[in-house]
Parts: structure tokens; C-alpha cells; sequence
């Protein structure tokens, strides 16, 4: 009876609101914690900034006359990995499906399409499609030499991820999917592929930021895509240095807006894991 | 249809209860060079609940994973509800074989001992998964099939949650409403209690043991010594990937016939009287 009443006690001693109050503290340490970070991202950024402006070889006015033309070449850039993404996607599929199939042939085109693309650089594929396949009759305009060149490269990289992320969906998944009678097209479309995506999209999306930036080795076939808009009015009046710098910073934001919807993809699929 | 006399001792043979659903037939599996399952024939009847006990690596897992070709075996022949399907350990049946393999799974359920739920999917789309796509049932009726089941287990009120949500035991008995969902002719459970925590592995078997009195012909490969006196009507006892012995509970366990049968059951009887223990 004792040790009832001092438990009974020892509740009561609880400081009523004490979860409220372990709520608050958590929300403003998070909350101090955004700040500072923001703030870090603010001074370094405006310590470069300040550093460039004091040099005084930097030409606003310059900037702000062509900095809208450079971005124009932006929706350039989107399109070509826009594009690029989705062929990557369908020929992963197709390749990850070849490299597990016990299909000698199936498995023999995919490993050799994974090997030679993988194998090549991917500059040495843009300039082949454009510059020496002409030699044999086939003309692919810049835009389209880039898109393909893009898209079978990253195919064969997104190849291997796909067939580990199948992989990766635990046996007992197809196993309880047969003994329920499912055929095998339905045991993959349904219950493996929608697993083996959520593993891979965190991959994906590393490839998706990778293949924005390396859409700028088009500019080289002449594609008029941000790259090559920053060089040819930069090096026209000598002022590359701003030029490449809004490339660069171009570039940056577009991997930053693809992260963000990456990340909430990631979390919209993650609701069965709440 | 009618049958060879088993060549083993077969106690009660409980031919009252109608006719034979499952039918192994000279059933052998080698891993390798390892003889999993050595000759093992097995009769199921309509309504009857088999539970199969042995040692780890007897082959009772094995058995029923041969039973619904999750393995191929080695030799022999499996018949389900008078579908018969002879082993193609070669894989020289191709397609056929698939097809074959298919036609005993729509009539054999399975529960899993790790549950293997579809993670991705809700407690409801699991159970409706199946038979809206391979049966082709229509929506509504399959959601009130699994509305119904779901109920027998208990859960009505996680239809919606997904099965991170769930409890290990909650889990289980969602698996066991899925598989019932296809309205299998047997639901085989593989150790179903064996990965769950000692609280919650109750509520599973009681699920079972009702199933069992309702007449759903099962087999149930288990640990739970207890549970198979209460709700066996036939207990098999396997070894070295054969069976040595069967018969109803009550004979099998007190007046066990062989010395390996007696050697088995003594663990449980020094931990109380055939209960509990694994």
C-alpha cells in the first residue's frame, strides 16, 4: 500500500505540461538550428559576393543586359534531361529485365549493351552520334545527338541499379505473391517493381543531378543549351567570367529544385513505412 | 476415388472425413548432395488438420514447400484436389510446368512464417490483390470477401492500415486472411508462430484452432506442441527427412510407437506434459 501512494505521488510531482514543454524546447532547437544554417549559407555566399565586387572586374550592368538571354538556354538544358531521363528509364527497365533473364539472348544484348556504353566515355558517344554517323548516312541534329547519347549512357548506368534494386525486393515477397497463384508478370509488375522502385529512387535521383550537369558536353555539337550560350556571348566581349558563373549557378539551382522533388517523391512513397 | 494402402503404420486412418485433397507420392528433394526428403508420401484429407513436428532439417518445411513447388522436388508427384502434378526437377516441362505449378497454388494457400505481407500495399489491398487480379473476382465482391475474413481474424478495424502499422501477430493473421481470400482447398502454415514474441503467438493459434474446428483442411508445420494436441487431428512425425510415425494426438503423443518418436517427445514432456515449450 505504501509503494502504491509513492507512486501515486510521484505522478502527481510531474509537472502537468511537461510534454508541452518537451515539445517547445524541441521545436526551438530545430528552429534555432534552421536559422544558423541559414545564416551560415548567407554570410559565406555574401562573403563571396562582397570579395567579387570588391575586385572591381565585375560588370553588373553587363550582367543584367545578358543574363536573361544565358537563362533562355535553361529550358534548352530541361528538355534534353527531360528527355534523356526517359529513355534512360525505359532502357534500364529493358536492360534490367535482360541482365535477369535466363534468356542467353535477352542476357547477352543487355550485358553487352551495359559493358560497351558503360565502358565508353560519354563524350566519345555525343561526338560519334553526331560527328561519324553522318559518314554512313544517319544525320542526327545537335539537340537529338544529345538526347540519345544521354539517354543510352545513362541507361546502361541506371541498368545495373535497377537489376540490384529487383534484386534487392526480399524473396519471400515473390514467394508469397506465387502461392497466391500469380502468374510471374504480375508477380513482377505488382509486387516486386513497385519495391524495387522505392530503393531506387534515391539513385536514380544521383544520376538525374549527374546527367543536368553533364548535358552541358552538348554544347560542344552546338546545341544552343545554357553552356553554350554563357561561352559564346562571354567570350564575344571578353567577359566570361560572369558569363560561366550564371551557367554555373544555373546549373546549381536546377540540381536544387530536382532535390526537392526528389526528396518528396521519396517521402510520398515512404507513407507505407509510417 | 480410391487409394493404395499407405505403407506406413496409419493408426486412425480418418477416411470418415471424405475425400483426399492432398496426395504426395514418392516425394524426394535433394539440396546438392543432401537428401532432404527421402521418400515421403502423404494423404490429407477434406477437413482435416495435419500438423507435421520434427527436429530442424527434418524435412518438415521442405515437405510443404514441395507440396506447393516453392521447391521443385527431386521425384515424386503432388496432387491437389485431384490436380496432379508429377516433378520436372530437369525443368524440361518449360511453360506447362509454370502453368501446372500455378493451378496447385490457386488450390494450396500458404502462410509464411515471416508473414511476408506486401509492404506497399494496405492490410485490404493484400487480401484483395489476388483475387481481383488472378481470379478476375469483381472489386466489390472481393473487398466484402476480405471484409469477412478479415473479421474472423479479428482485424476489421486495420483494413486500412498499412502493415508497418501492424504487431508481428497482427501481421500473421492478416497473412492468414489473405491466403484465405483464394479460398484455397488446404492452407498450409509454414512455422507460423516462430518468429513472433511469446505474447502474441495466442492469437495466431487461436485463429488456427479455429479454423481447425470449423473443418478447414490444413497442414501446419510447427513448434507448438500444445497447440498440435489441442487442434491436430493428426499429428506427423518426421526425421531425416522421412515419416516415421503418424496418428491422432492423443496416441501419438502418449503412446509414441518408435524410439525416435519417444526420444523427440520426451524434450517436451520434461518441460510439462507435451505443452508449451519450443
Amino acid at each position: 500500500m505504501a509503494q502504491l501512494g509513492d507512486r501515486a505521488s510521484a505522478t502527481v510531482s510531474l509537472e502537468p505540461d511537461i510534454l508541452k514543454q518537451i515539445d517547445a524546447a524541441d521545436s526551438a532547437r530545430r528552429r534555432r538550428f534552421r536559422l544558423q544554417f541559414a545564416l551560415v549559407w548567407i554570410v559565406l555566399i555574401g562573403a563571396l559576393v562582397g570579395a567579387l565586387w570588391l575586385t572591381d572586374r565585375i560588370n553588373p550592368e553587363f550582367i543584367g543586359r545578358w543574363a536573361p538571354f544565358i537563362l533562355g538556354g535553361a529550358g534548352l538544358t530541361i528538355l534534353i534531361c527531360v528527355s534523356s531521363i526517359i529513355i534512360a528509364t525505359i532502357l534500364a527497365l529493358i536492360g534490367a529485365f535482360g541482365r535477369l533473364s535466363t534468356n542467353p539472348i535477352a542476357y547477352g544484348v543487355a550485358s553487352l549493351y551495359v559493358s560497351f556504353v558503360r565502358g565508353t566515355p560519354l563524350f566519345v558517344q555525343l561526338v560519334f552520334i553526331f560527328f561519324a554517323l553522318p559518314q554512313m548516312g544517319i544525320v542526327v541534329p545537335a539537340v537529338e545527338s544529345g538526347i540519345i547519347a544521354l539517354g543510352f549512357n545513362y541507361g546502361a548506368y541506371m541498368t545495373e541499379i535497377f537489376r540490384a534494386g529487383i534484386q534487392a525486393v526480399p524473396p519471400g515477397q515473390r514467394e508469397a505473391a506465387r502461392s497466391l497463384g500469380m502468374p510471374e508478370r504480375l508477380v513482377m509488375r505488382r509486387i516486386v517493381l513497385p519495391q524495387a522502385i522505392r530503393i531506387v529512387i534515391p539513385a536514380i535521383g544521383n544520376d538525374f543531378v549527374a546527367m543536368i550537369k553533364d548535358s552541358s558536353l552538348v554544347m560542344f555539337i552546338g546545341a544552343q543549351e545554357l553552356l553554350w550560350r554563357a561561352l559564346a556571348v562571354g567570350r564575344q566581349n571578353f567577359r566570361t567570367f560572369e558569363t560561366l558563373l550564371i551557367a554555373a549557378l544555373v546549373y546549381w539551382i536546377l540540381t536544387i529544385i530536382f532535390s526537392y522533388f526528389q526528396e518528396r517523391l521519396e517521402r510520398r512513397l515512404a507513407r507505407s513505412d509510417r | 476415388m480410391t487409394d493404395r494402402p499407405p505403407s506406413y503404420p496409419l493408426p486412425s486412418m480418418p477416411g470418415h472425413l471424405g475425400e483426399v485433397i492432398v496426395r504426395a507420392r514418392g516425394l524426394h528433394k535433394y539440396f546438392g548432395q543432401l537428401h532432404v526428403l527421402d521418400g515421403v508420401d502423404l494423404e490429407v484429407w477434406q477437413r482435416e488438420a495435419v500438423m507435421i513436428v520434427g527436429r530442424s532439417g527434418s524435412g518438415k518445411t521442405t515437405l510443404l514447400r514441395c507440396i506447393n513447388f516453392l521447391e521443385e522436388p527431386t521425384a515424386g508427384t503432388i496432387e491437389v484436389d485431384g490436380y496432379r502434378v508429377e516433378a520436372d526437377p530437369t525443368g524440361h516441362r518449360g511453360r506447362g510446368h509454370a502453368e501446372e505449378i500455378r493451378q496447385i497454388r490457386l488450390r494450396a494457400g500458404m502462410v509464411f512464417q515471416d508473414f511476408n505481407l506486401f509492404p506497399h500495399m494496405n492490410v485490404l489491398q493484400n487480401c484483395i490483390e489476388a483475387p481481383t487480379r488472378v481470379k478476375r473476382m469483381a472489386p466489390d465482391a472481393a473487398v466484402e470477401l476480405a471484409e469477412r475474413y478479415l473479421a474472423k481474424v479479428g482485424l476489421m478495424d486495420k483494413r486500412d492500415e498499412y502493415p508497418s502499422r501492424l504487431s508481428g501477430g497482427q501481421k500473421q493473421r492478416v497473412a492468414i486472411a489473405r491466403a484465405l481470400c483464394m479460398e484455397p482447398k488446404v492452407l498450409m502454415f509454414d512455422e507460423p508462430t516462430s518468429a513472433l514474441d511469446p505474447m502474441l503467438i495466442g492469437e495466431v493459434l487461436n485463429v488456427m484452432e479455429e479454423l481447425a474446428h470449423e473443418g478447414t483442411t490444413m497442414i501446419v508445420v510447427t513448434h507448438e506442441m500444445h497447440f498440435a494436441r489441442e487442434a491436430a487431428d493428426r499429428i506427423v512425425f518426421m526425421e531425416d527427412g522421412q515419416i516415421i510415425e503418424q496418428g491422432a494426438p492423443e496416441e501419438l503423443l502418449n503412446a509414441p510407437r518408435d524410439p525416435r518418436t519417444q526420444q523427440f517427445l520426451s524434450r517436451f514432456l520434461e518441460s510439462g506434459g507435451g505443452g508449451g515449450a519450443d
